[in-house]
């Protein structure tokens, strides 16, 4: 076994122990950070991985959870199709936006896929009458079974949450090695240079894109499934920068990157909010004393200074 | 002419802005031969090969690979007919190894088959003397060095058409012989073009050569024939009969 896939199986079987030594408020905590490291890790793959930066990843992750959630409430699905759904929205959802987006560079690539978020959030607003609007609406208790587990039991939320993340964490740690992801580094560290190479690097983009954002309405459809809310909330532009900061926290370009940033900035927020109420104002500090002391975000010290086989 | 031409341009022209970088170049690329393009600076080589490889659009004109028209085609594609292409400022991939750099240029071709991979990047390393480098990042490398991953990444392709934009620039006189060797044991494997400001690297490695100057050609010919041509001397040297 490889010392990545070591390390890979190590961080899953912590995780699924932590459950075992964490007290419920904690396991509690954890079931929302993998799942939003999910999250953090479809944006990964297109900002860590394949050097684009996105604004707008909030509307892949509203996909998914309105995917599911209007799936469930709306076409009286079961969770599992309605998951399917969800995951559909996202796929198609960023396969138009990719397309349209890619067509510009950089900062304009910022830009417009901002603006493309923010439409698809005035979107759910202005379409009320199905999505709740900005109250959003609650996938009621006696719904969330999946295969006759009840998913608003902590034990069952926490291993679900942890499958979820496991499934995702692999699959994209697997795409980083494969001959498409590495094609996607040479993307990040020089576009021209690949193109050269005979990449078509307009259709590797595109592709990034899509299992970026999938992966993102995965994360989207599971924070729905488990934790039983849809609202506007998760459609507006911080839910677009969240992920950025918890990349950068964690170490954009690592696989274990994103968890660790989550993880962080979730308990920094969490235990700051406890002292101040100018919470944010410490989490801005830290992400300055980050910026300053580890540009490379907490896994690329790592692997600049103890692993420079980091995956 | 037509069976041993591996490329041909036909009336390839590029302006910018009304000033014309190439006007009408006619050019044929003999299989198996070293054609070397030379001419002072600015005299179009760069965009000359730019439209060639599709990095730069032609404003008209046509270029023909192996009989077929590739005007249409973008750069990518060009690549994938067997094109290889080495910038003239090295740009090599910074931040990954020297392996992994040469591995890229070759997977295209290799796809998921691991043991050929490793065996063609083992092989185009050797052949520029980086083998023992292979783990080191390429940043890290010597300028000289950078100069011939570059060739690797070329050479791994095993391309049909091999272009180097001035492939011995800032190389020290010994890298210069162990790249003239290289380009003589490459003889009969590929057809290469050459952009070469050093004219003692011209002479002793082009079959052929052309000549351009002011985006046209100048001359073409075997060494010997460009060496004595009035008009070429008197491009490089600025007497007044030309």
């Amino acid at each position: 076994m490889s010392r990545e896939t070591t390390l890979h199986l190590s961080v899953l079987a912590g995780l699924a122990l932590l459950f075992v030594v964490l007290p419920t408020y904690h396991a509690g905590n954890m079931a929302r950070i993998m799942v939003l490291a999910i999250y953090a890790m479809g944006y990964n793959f297109l900002f860590g991985y394949t050097g684009l930066l996105s604004l707008g990843h909030a509307l892949f992750f509203a996909a998914g959870m309105y995917g599911l959630g209007l799936g469930m409430t709306g076409l009286g699905l079961t969770p599992l199709p309605a998951f399917a759904l969800g995951i559909v929205a996202a796929a198609v959802t960023s396969a138009v936006i990719g397309f349209l987006a890619l067509r510009t560079v950089g900062v304009a690539f910022m830009i417009v896929t901002l603006m493309f978020a923010q439409a698809g959030y005035l979107a759910i607003l202005y379409l009320g009458a199905y999505t709740g609007g900005d109250e959003g609406f609650v996938i009621q208790q006696a719904e969330r079974v999946l295969f006759g587990f009840d998913l608003t039991a902590d034990g069952t939320r926490y291993f679900a949450a942890w499958t979820l993340f496991a499934i995702s964490f692999l699959i994209l740690a697997r795409a980083v090695q494969s001959p498409f992801g590495l094609t996607l580094i040479a993307i990040r560290e020089n576009e021209e240079r690949t193109r050269m190479l005979g990449y078509d690097t307009g259709a590797h983009k595109l592709r990034a894109v899509i299992l970026s954002g999938t992966v993102a309405g995965a994360a989207g459809a599971s924070y729905a499934l488990l934790f039983g809310y849809v609202g506007a909330s998760f459609a507006t532009v911080q839910y677009s920068i969240f992920p950025l900061l918890w990349v950068l926290l964690g170490g954009a370009g690592t696989t274990i990157g994103p968890l660790i940033g989550v993880f962080f900035m979730f308990y920094l927020i969490d235990i700051s909010s406890g002292y101040t109420s100018a919470y944010m104002l410490v989490a801005g500090v830290a992400l300055v004393l980050l910026t300053l002391f580890a540009p490379q975000g907490l896994g690329g010290e790592l692997r600049r200074r103890v692993a420079p086989w980091l995956p | 002419m037509a069976a041993v031409s591996l490329l041909e341009t036909r009336a390839l022209t590029k302006a910018y802005a009304g000033v014309l970088a190439n006007n009408s170049i006619d050019f044929a690329l003999e299989r198996g031969k070293i054609t070397a393009l030379i001419g002072p600076n600015g005299a179009g080589k760069s965009t000359f090969v730019g439209m060639i490889s599709g990095r730069i659009a032609a404003t008209s004109g046509d270029v023909l690979f192996e009989g077929q028209s590739i005007a249409h085609l973008p750069a990518h594609k060009r690549i994938q007919l067997g094109i290889a292409y080495t910038f003239q400022i090295t740009s090599v991939f910074g931040g990954l190894s020297c392996h992994e750099n040469v591995a890229l240029a070759a997977r295209r071709l290799t796809g998921r088959d691991r043991a050929a991979l490793e065996a063609r990047v083992a092989d185009a390393l050797d052949r520029v003397g980086l083998s023992d480098r292979a783990r080191q990042i390429a940043s890290d490398l010597s300028y000289g060095h950078q100069r011939l991953l570059e060739i690797a990444m070329g050479l791994v392709q095993a391309p049909s058409l091999f272009i180097l934009d001035e492939p011995t620039q800032g190389l020290s006189e010994a890298e210069v012989q162990a790249f003239m060797a290289l380009m003589r044991s490459l003889a009969g494997e590929t057809t290469i073009l050459l952009i070469e400001h050093n004219m003692s690297v011209v002479m002793q490695t082009a079959d052929r050569i052309t000549v351009l100057n002011y985006g046209e050609v100048l001359a073409s010919g075997t060494p010997d024939e460009v060496r004595g041509d009035p008009h070429v001397q008197a491009a490089y040297l600025g007497t007044a009969d030309a």
